[in-house]
């Protein structure tokens, strides 16, 4: 073996390797931010050419005033105690047509799930963050009906199943089935969240 | 003869410098994988609430984002503290709304422009007034899918 000047060379060969290695790892491991929020479908601005009348048991009037108080049928409540008293009231199962329902039957409040009416008005004072909780809490309280009757259904919670169905990365196959059962549990407990025009004063 | 040749006082070996591309290749590939467009910068208060029901965003192309909020110190002086729409990069009123989105919606590809959302992103601290009369506008251009954005986190922490 002929002697060398100096220490032989470092082989850099694999460094590309290397930094590919590192590269890949990094566009697995980040993900762009997404933002996330409240889904919410404003009414058309037509009127419906056909007027239905709502019986006045099936409507649950949730109201905020300008000091941020809430009024949830016609009395004063607590935001924390909003959502049980919204479940109750969809839950109900006034005239007993519901097969799966879980409520207390009460006459007076509503018949059936897919005709009870969330109705949510504030002022104009009311505060944004208030509003944000108040959507919170209902929304919460749909999800928490659904997330019941998809777990005796199907063995999962409600949102999971949805929160997979709206994932583009699901595959086509799955995306069918998960479609069925999405709209299966929507159809048990629609979300009638009528969001009425702002008192003025 | 040995085997291992000694090394020479003083002669240092030239570091190779052929991996330095990868490196800058790498860093350069990195920084434009996680950077995020910043398509106009914030002119207002931006302090989303936070809530627990929420649902993802995906496609960022089929969204168009209404910022509301204080107008920030700088700008405070000229637009005062009242509640402040941010259209792109300007200051609007409730009634500049619609033809924003009219505009917005027209930039968009055909096949996209039936189901965009539009993202509310709105201060903690504003009032439900400005926010009926963007809502208001919003159903007269007939964009009624709207999404209240917030951070993920327990709603009660809004009340404090």
């Amino acid at each position: 073996m002929g002697r060398r000047a100096g220490a032989p060379e470092v082989n850099a060969g694999s460094m590309a390797d290397i930094a590919f290695l590192l590269l890949i790892f990094f566009l697995v491991t980040t993900t762009i931010e997404t933002d996330a929020g409240l889904d919410r479908m404003l009414p058309p601005i037509e009127p419906p050419d056909t007027d239905v009348i709502i019986k006045q048991k099936n409507i649950f009037q949730v109201s905020i005033n300008k000091n941020n108080q809430l009024l949830a049928d016609d009395e004063l409540t607590e935001l924390k105690d909003l959502r049980a008293k919204a479940v109750a009231f969809l839950d109900n199962n006034g005239d007993g047509t519901c097969s799966f329902c879980k409520g207390a039957k009460d006459a007076e409040s509503s018949d059936n799930p897919s005709k009870a009416i969330i109705s949510l008005k504030n002022d104009r004072e009311t505060k944004y963050s208030t509003y944000i909780t108040v959507q919170n809490e209902l929304v919460g309280a749909y999800n928490e009906l659904r997330n019941r009757e998809s777990m005796r259904l199907f063995n999962r919670p409600f949102v999971d199943l949805e929160a997979d169905y709206l994932n583009p990365e699901t595959d086509e196959d799955l995306k069918d089935e998960l479609k069925e059962k999405v709209k299966r549990i929507q159809e048990m407990y629609p979300q009638k969240l009528s969001e009425a025009e702002t008192s003025s004063n | 003869m040995s085997k291992f040749a000694k090394k020479k006082d003083g002669d240092l070996p030239a570091v190779s410098t052929a991996s330095l591309p990868d490196i800058v290749f790498m860093l350069l590939f990195f920084f434009m994988t996680v950077t995020v467009m910043k398509d106009s910068s914030l002119k207002v208060e931006n302090n989303l609430p936070s809530a627990s029901e929420i649902k993802k965003l995906e496609k960022k192309d089929r969204v168009i984002t209404i910022y509301v909020g204080k107008p920030t110190p700088e700008y405070a002086k000229v637009f005062g503290s009242e509640s402040k729409i941010q259209l792109n990069d300007k200051f609007a009123d409730p009634s500049d709304v619609g033809d924003f989105i009219l505009m917005e919606r027209a930039k968009k590809a055909q096949e996209l422009q039936n189901v965009l959302t539009t993202s509310l992103k709105v201060d903690k601290n504003a009032n439900m007034g400005i926010i009926s009369d963007i809502k208001e506008e919003l159903r007269k251009v007939n964009a009624l899918k709207v999404n209240y954005t917030t951070v993920s986190g327990d709603a009660f922490t809004n009340l404090e």
